[in-house]
């Protein structure tokens, strides 16, 4: 009898019970995993399995990569050629003095691929924060509104001392290189000229969509009212008259120069050696090359230079990446090797 | 809040004059309209940008932006800035607005509230705002008081009122409020129409206990004080209706002048940061002077010659103002080493702290329906750097309930002690009264049936014991229906001891002045009620002479058993020694203990001492001395009856909680009110004190030389117990001899070895310690012990001495309390925690943060705390390593471009590094990381030290963020500089372009801090992943996006970087150059973590990487494991040990004098059983606190009955 009293009891209760929690838990937080900060987690440690296996790992993965660019970095030829011309003894030694044609002549060793003609310039700075903005990109993009407005930025080769607009404005296409270069290779005694490509030289985003030249046909009659930079002999639109798409502001040579450099000493592609008849690269033997010096460097004591080099897939010769690759990987290596010792003599507290 | 008053300074005194508006006008006195609201729709735009301009943050960045807009300086294009600052007002902007709309709300709420005003004769309903000050209004029962009102009268005889304060004060008990006299005639709407009396007082303030001020009515004038008037705020309890004069309306009430803005507390780490900004402001000037230099060197060297091709712009015309504009240049691309993410990002991490805090389950309290709170989102990491604890006693450590749980009724003890009341309830133990007495109290537990035995069986001396404990009381009955009987207690002891007669057949049923009803063993019995000795503190207990319906007079008395054992008749002597025996029995349970006793007295007798009563109590002067003596003459020659024990219930797992928090290092202080008996009681039952311990030092001087003679010989007497156990030698020896004369070098030796001392200190004595010229040496007296209990302590000396703390140990502490006693420590202390239990919202008013269990602090400190300083830490190193290392890449280019402040990065990467591609992973891991899982910072508190000790963030730390940061923008810049120069696509054409060069750093860049931030991150949820790999996903799609055809299509002149995106990153050596960078910059992060993992290994790193072991072994979790760090073995476990002999019986009552005379005067006697009603039902919508709080935050839980453990 007593024993269910005590249960009523008991129902009582917990009844009671369920009534209250109902009414009573309404201020209680959700039980979710979130709310609670229980959400499953991944808790990565430190350990010695996977740390000194995995700089060993990283370790021959970098020597390997480093061994394979070294090797191929070897493979690649390049000829460099100083042409500033304003110390004696240098291929050009008289350049810098007329402004005429000059030619030197060098050795050229057998290249595998095809063989690709930079001209480099060196304390220039493209770099430079002015420098980069001094341009109208409306204006190279062909609109001709801002043919006879350029932008402020291109100031003070906006317009010319008569208050006409300039085109293309601003201190980048001013400042374009203009020396030309002819290259002869001497056969037998006689220079035969090797053909330059100067096709596909520039990024095909710059030449298909960034710059454009204006509708108008003649292209000439967009330039109407406007000038030539400056420094140019002739106008833009003059730039490659024998070819139309390769004119105006999507010339090939003045897209690479539009496309500044990001170091002050930089290379710029000048031609590729014509792979018709140099497909598999320049055979060995005597070159010439003849180049029309017009550009102006030695005022802040620049350089210029020549290269011709060929490429592999990974580009031209690069030394330094495959050497960082292997002392950066025998690095690895030699940690996992002091790690293992430190781990070996100095064990992690195991459970105690 | 800070609309408060315009014009306080202007009024020097209030003159106010009932009924007559167009006087009271003259004066412009605030209305009763409040407005705690900042702004409105058409304000809200331009206060709102001035309030956040004035940020130095911000305004920095505002300075920037116009930095940017001169063309010559412009190193990066406006929307860099722009962009993060608009991000930044606009989100600020929108949480000020949500905040002001809930005042808004709030404030309308309460403005339109209706209140009864006499207008013309008539009682009209008005909204609150409308009230004016001069108004007579109509306040009924359970009614807020609309503004502060002098009280004119009151339904209740003489004029009294009853109001409660908690809103206001805290206290939960009732006050009474009388009306002068001449006002309490007038009595109806009628009369009061008439009534243009005249107030003159003082201007508007905020002490809440003192007014002064006269009325001038018909040519007379009467003082008022703070005894006639009502307050904003308080609730008319107990009384039909009132009138009352408006004195003070609106922004001027107490309330409103109280509630000023609050302190504004900033963390340490808050603090630190802002140092370190400065500092970085000076690097980055110090940055913008050597690129300047460098600028004007080149400039004058090379740029002057360059002047060919590059012309200088047209403003400068040589080097140095070249160099000049080249100096705020790269002030602005620099700008990024102080992100103005940063505080925005630390804004959202605490916010997302508090809300793990406000969610958190394990911090709720199911019995009051309370959640945990964090009220201020921007003290979290601070909780992870206590070191001192200073907590209030009653309502934090204890319940304030108690409990009847044992007896000792003439020579025989009854009564078991349990500790768990749940689990006993549930088996079913517990004395069940109601079939045999229908009015007993559900909620009663007593566990010895013998005792119900002995009742049943009708003994006598367990009759006459429950008779005087249904007698000797002031308790206040009331009896809403049949059977279903409330007391109102003024101590909760009190109401114990008459529930407990209740339940065991001696019913108090209902008193009025001259007697008292009570129901004995189902009989009515009528009690004529001669005399209350009422209770004081000297007295230490109290008697009531009743006759009996047969007409016997005997004289009931309860009290402290030193005192009532004195006054025993000599035949007791026996028993005595028994009772005592049982008495000390209790104390060591800690119970509370009270001896009763009776005496029989004959007619005789009465008559004359009542003469000399009467004599006593009409006596002018000395009217105290007097009574007391005469109470002193009666209570002689007793019989003892027995004793009663009462629990003095602590709140729920509190030893356990000091236990682990002492363990965690931190100490724990405890600053109470109650006497000094009480308060050592209290701190033998939840451990703070043991018997193991060396010495328990009392200092209780009353004069400052006392005090510091006690000081003095605590001082030695624990250094050289401290000092020959160690071997300190050279320090130890210095100290021998002489006590030292400033032992504050020291105090951090005793720091370390603080041995098994506890200090306690009375407030007395406190008053003179905390004194100039001993502050430092109380200070180091008291850190050398392991407990510090500070008794009889006032409010303000609580604030003195977390202020002390604050000022000699440089140490974070916290304070937590649950009364408006404690709300001067909460607000002083760095960390302000509100028990939200009984005794009201005050102490949660001023808290930072709120719960309603001690309990819950471990959890607080050790889990939220804890995780909050750890995250904060991460974060904060993650961010400055982040930021240096992408911005000091500009630095180093500098050197390769002339000095001309071009940017390595493309602008749009630049607007959105800080805000799109890195944002996120950092804030996901300052939110959601974890070193070791909750349960395992509870069960190793030595985890909580690196917070205290400031380990995981400070200057040193900072540097080796920076110099990682710096030494990652090194090999970002270089590594493709050596690379790029000389590299060519594979299709010749040269990759030594400055977009190629641009993306190629960009891209090694965001990869290197996301494999640095994967590093970082300790806990990987599935946050972690989407915003990681995100981040990484979104930089790709978006550097795609902008570099596409489409956009430079539509916007030729700003997206320069069309098709460079393909073009780099389908180049094998772009990423072979990052790979080489990445591998660089984080192989040797990864071995030196490595490394500093195995040979110095954190106490965090064990615990993880032994969680590790055993997830691996798939053991079952043994919770032995973790040998010497596991602290806490036994302390859960029941009832801890015995303590033997100190007996420390404490008086059971509330040191405040009873109604003693009230129920005789008869004053509070009421005739209507309705209006009781009140006592028990109170609503406590809290509109002050939504008025105070910008949140609207629950009602908090009002009458103790709800709070108390399940049954």
């Amino acid at each position: 009898h007593i024993l269910s009293h005590y249960n009523h009891k008991h129902k009582y209760i917990s009844l009671e019970f369920n009534v209250k929690n109902q009414l009573k838990f309404t201020n209680r937080p959700d039980n979710t995993a979130f709310t609670q900060q229980r959400l499953p987690a991944w808790q990565p440690i430190l350990s010695a399995g996977i740390v000194i296996p995995g700089f060993v790992l990283i370790g021959l993965a970098f020597i390997g990569v480093g061994v394979a660019l070294f090797v191929t970095s070897r493979s690649i030829q390049v000829l460099e050629r100083d042409y500033t011309g304003d110390e004696s003894g240098t291929p050009c030694a008289s350049c810098a003095n007329s402004n005429v044609q000059n030619s030197f002549g060098f050795c050229f060793p057998q290249s595998q691929g095809p063989v690709f003609f930079y001209y480099g310039l060196s304390n220039y700075f493209q770099n430079y924060r002015r420098y980069g903005t001094s341009k109208d990109d409306n204006q190279l993009y062909g609109v001709l509104k801002y043919f006879t407005s350029p932008s402020d930025n291109c100031a003070p080769y906006a317009y010319n001392s008569n208050n006409q607009p300039i085109v293309p404005c601003g201190s980048i296409a001013n400042s374009m290189f203009n020396d030309t270069f002819k290259l002869y290779q001497t056969v037998n005694g006689t220079r035969q000229e090797v053909s330059l490509d100067g096709k596909g030289i520039a990024w095909w985003t710059d030449y298909n969509i960034k710059y454009r030249n204006p509708t108008n046909n003649p292209l000439k009659d967009a330039f109407n009212g406007t000038v030539k930079p400056i420094y140019w002999s002739k106008p833009a639109y003059e730039l490659d008259t024998s070819d139309p798409s390769n004119n105006g502001f999507v010339n090939q040579d003045f897209l690479v120069w539009m496309r500044r450099a990001a170091l002050p000493d930089f290379r710029k592609l000048y031609r590729r050696i014509s792979q018709d008849k140099y497909p598999d690269g320049l055979p060995a033997g005597n070159y010439s090359l003849e180049i029309t010096y017009n550009y102006r460097v030695y005022r802040f004591s620049g350089k210029k230079k020549v290269v011709f080099s060929n490429v592999s897939w990974m580009g031209g010769k690069n030394e330094f990446l495959g050497i960082a690759y292997l002392v950066v990987g025998s690095m690895c290596v030699f940690m996992s090797i002091v790690m293992l010792i430190v781990y070996a003599k100095f064990k992690f507290p195991d459970e105690e | 809040m800070t609309h408060l008053v315009g014009c306080v300074s202007a009024e020097e005194e209030r003159r106010v004059r009932a009924n007559d508006r167009e006087y009271n006008e003259k004066f412009q006195y605030a209305s009763n309209c409040i407005m705690t609201s900042k702004y409105n729709i058409i304000t809200f735009l331009p206060v709102n940008l001035f309030e956040q301009f004035q940020e130095v943050a911000n305004t920095y960045f505002l300075f920037l932006l116009i930095l940017q807009l001169i063309p010559q300086i412009s190193s990066l294009s406006w929307f860099t800035t722009i962009v993060p600052l608009a991000l930044v007002l606009s989100i600020t902007a929108v949480k000020d607005a949500t905040d002001d709309y809930f005042r808004h709300k709030s404030d309308n709420q309460v403005n339109n509230r209706q209140s009864q005003v006499l207008i013309r004769g008539s009682l009209q309903n008005e909204k609150w705002m409308n009230v004016r000050v001069g108004d007579i209004i109509k306040l009924e029962n359970n009614q807020f008081v609309a503004a502060d009102l002098l009280l004119l009268s009151s339904s209740e005889p003489h004029g009294l009122c009853y109001i409660e304060t908690a809103e206001l004060d805290g206290e939960t008990n009732m006050k009474v409020r009388q009306s002068v006299s001449v006002t309490s005639e007038l009595g109806d709407p009628n009369n009061l129409a008439s009534f243009n009396g005249e107030v003159v007082c003082e201007p508007p303030n905020n002490k809440l206990d003192r007014f002064s001020g006269t009325l001038y009515w018909r040519d007379k004038k009467y003082s008022l004080t703070n005894q006639n008037m009502l307050l904003r705020g308080c609730v008319l309890r107990n009384t039909e209706a009132c009138y009352g004069l408006v004195i003070f309306a609106g922004p001027d009430t107490k309330l409103m002048q109280n509630s000023g803005r609050t302190k504004f507390k900033r963390t340490s780490i808050d603090r630190l940061m802002n140092t370190l900004v400065l500092w970085i402001f000076g690097f980055l000037v110090c940055m913008g002077v050597i690129l300047a230099v460098g600028n004007a060197v080149w400039e004058r060297e090379v740029g002057s010659l360059f002047q060919s091709y590059l012309p200088w712009d047209p403003p400068v015309d040589n080097f140095l103002f070249s160099a000049f504009l080249s100096f705020w240049s790269y002030v602005i691309i620099l700008n990024t080493v102080v992100p103005i993410s940063l505080y925005v990002s630390v804004e959202v991490i605490r916010l997302g702290h508090s809300y793990f805090i406000n969610w958190d389950r394990q911090m709720f309290c199911s019995q009051c329906n309370t959640a945990a709170e964090a009220r201020t989102t921007t003290l979290n990491e601070e909780l992870g750097q206590v070191e001192y604890i200073f907590s209030d006693k009653t309502g934090t450590l204890t319940q304030n309930i108690m409990t009847f749980n044992k007896c000792s009724i003439n020579g025989q003890s009854y009564g078991k002690y349990f500790i768990h009341v749940v689990f006993v309830c549930l088996s079913g133990e517990r004395l069940d009264f109601t079939p045999f007495n229908p009015l007993a109290d559900p909620d009663f537990c007593f566990y010895d049936d013998k005792l119900l035995e002995s009742v049943k069986v009708g003994d006598s001396c367990t009759h006459e014991f429950f008779r005087l404990l249904s007698l000797c009381h002031t308790v206040m009955s009331e009896e809403k229906s049949e059977g279903e009987l409330i007391y109102k207690a003024q101590s909760p002891d009190e109401g114990a001891l008459v529930t407990a007669a209740r339940n065991f057949g001696f019913v108090f049923r209902s008193r009025t002045p001259g007697t008292i009803t009570t129901t004995e063993m189902g009989r009515t019995v009528t009690y004529s009620l001669l005399a209350i000795l009422d209770f004081n503190n000297i007295r230490k207990r109290m008697s009531v002479i009743v006759r009996n319906p047969e007409g016997r007079i005997r004289l009931y008395c309860k009290g402290a058993d030193t005192v009532l054992l004195e006054r025993l008749h000599p035949c007791n002597q026996e028993l005595m020694s028994i009772t005592s025996d049982h008495l000390n029995e209790y104390a060591a349970d800690g119970l509370r203990t009270l001896a009763l006793a009776y005496r029989d007295l004959s007619e005789d007798e009465w008559e004359a001492w009542s003469e000399s009563h009467r004599f006593a109590d009409k006596a002018t002067n000395c009217r105290e001395d007097r009574l007391a003596a005469a109470y002193e003459e009666i209570e002689q020659n007793m019989m003892l009856l027995g004793a009663t024990a009462i629990e003095d219930k602590l709140q729920e797992g509190v030893p356990e909680t000091i236990a682990v928090l002492s363990l965690a290092n931190i100490k724990i202080w405890v600053l109470t009110g109650d006497k000094q008996e009480t308060a050592v009681n209290i701190g033998y039952s939840c451990k703070m004190l043991t018997d193991d311990m060396t010495e328990v030092f009392i200092i209780s001087g009353h004069t400052v030389q006392s005090v510091r003679q006690e000081l003095r010989s605590v001082w030695l007497c624990t250094s050289t117990i401290v000092f020959s156990q160690s071997t300190l030698g050279g320090a130890g020896k210095q100290l021998h001899g002489s006590p030292p004369p400033l032992p504050l070098p020291l105090s951090n030796v005793m720091d370390n070895i603080s041995g098994e001392f506890a200090l306690v200190i009375n407030g007395h004595s406190l008053a003179h310690a905390l004194e100039a010229d001993m502050e430092a040496e109380f200070v180091s007296t008291a850190c050398a012990c392991k407990a510090v209990i500070c008794c009889r302590v006032t409010p303000l000396q609580k604030a003195q001495v977390v202020e002390l703390i604050k000022k000699h140990k440089k140490a974070v502490t916290l304070a937590i309390g649950d009364g408006a006693n404690d709300i001067s420590m909460i607000k002083s202390a760095h960390i302000g925690v509100g028990i939200s239990g009984q005794e009201g919202i005050q102490a949660v008013l001023a808290s930072d943060y709120s719960f309603s269990q001690f309990r819950f602090l471990q959890r607080l400190l050790l889990v939220h705390g804890r995780w909050s300083y750890l995250r904060m830490c991460r974060f904060l190193c993650y961010f400055f390593y982040k930021n240096f290392a992408f911005t000091m890449v500009h630095f180093w280019f500098g050197f390769f471009c002339g000095f001309s402040a071009q940017t390595v990065y493309d602008q749009y990467f630049i607007t959105l590094f800080n805000i799109v591609y890195t944002s996120l992973p950092v804030l996901a891991m300052g939110i959601f990381d974890q070193d070791v899982p909750d349960h395992r910072s509870l069960e190793y508190p030595k985890l909580y030290e690196p917070g205290q000790l400031n380990l995981l963030f400070n200057k040193r730390e900072f540097f080796i963020c920076i110099a990682q940061g710096i030494y990652t923008s090194v090999v970002l810049f270089f590594v493709p500089y050596a690379v790029l120069s000389s590299a060519t696509q594979s299709t010749g054409v040269p990759l030594a372009d400055y977009q190629t060069f641009a993306i190629t750093t960009a891209t090694a860049l965001v990869i290197v801090v996301s494999v640095q931030i994967a590093l970082d991150t300790g806990f990987w949820t599935v946050f972690n992943h989407v915003f990681v790999w995100g981040s990484l996903g979104s930089y790709l799609i978006i550097m795609f996006a902008l570099h596409s055809q489409t956009l430079f299509r539509i916007f030729p002149n700003q997206f320069h970087f069309v098709g460079s995106a393909q073009s780099t990153l389908l180049q094998p050596v772009v990423w072979l150059t990052i790979a080489l960078a990445t591998a660089i910059c984080i192989v040797p992060v990864l071995a030196f973590r490595f490394l500093k993992l195995d040979l110095k290994p954190q106490l965090s790193d064990t615990v993880r990487y032994t969680q590790l072991v055993r997830q691996k072994r798939r053991k079952p979790v043994g919770r032995n494991a973790g040998g010497a760090w596991r602290g806490m073995g036994s302390v859960s476990e029941g009832r801890l040990g015995t303590r033997g002999g100190s007996r420390r019986s404490g008086y059971a009552f509330a040191h405040q004098e009873g109604f003693g005379e009230l129920i005789t005067s008869g004053k509070n006697m009421r005739l209507s059983s309705l209006a009781l009603a009140s006592f028990a039902s109170r609503h406590s919508s809290s509109w002050i606190d939504t008025l105070r709080r910008k949140k609207h935050t629950h009602t908090p839980p009002s009458t103790s009955g709800e709070c108390s453990p399940i049954k």
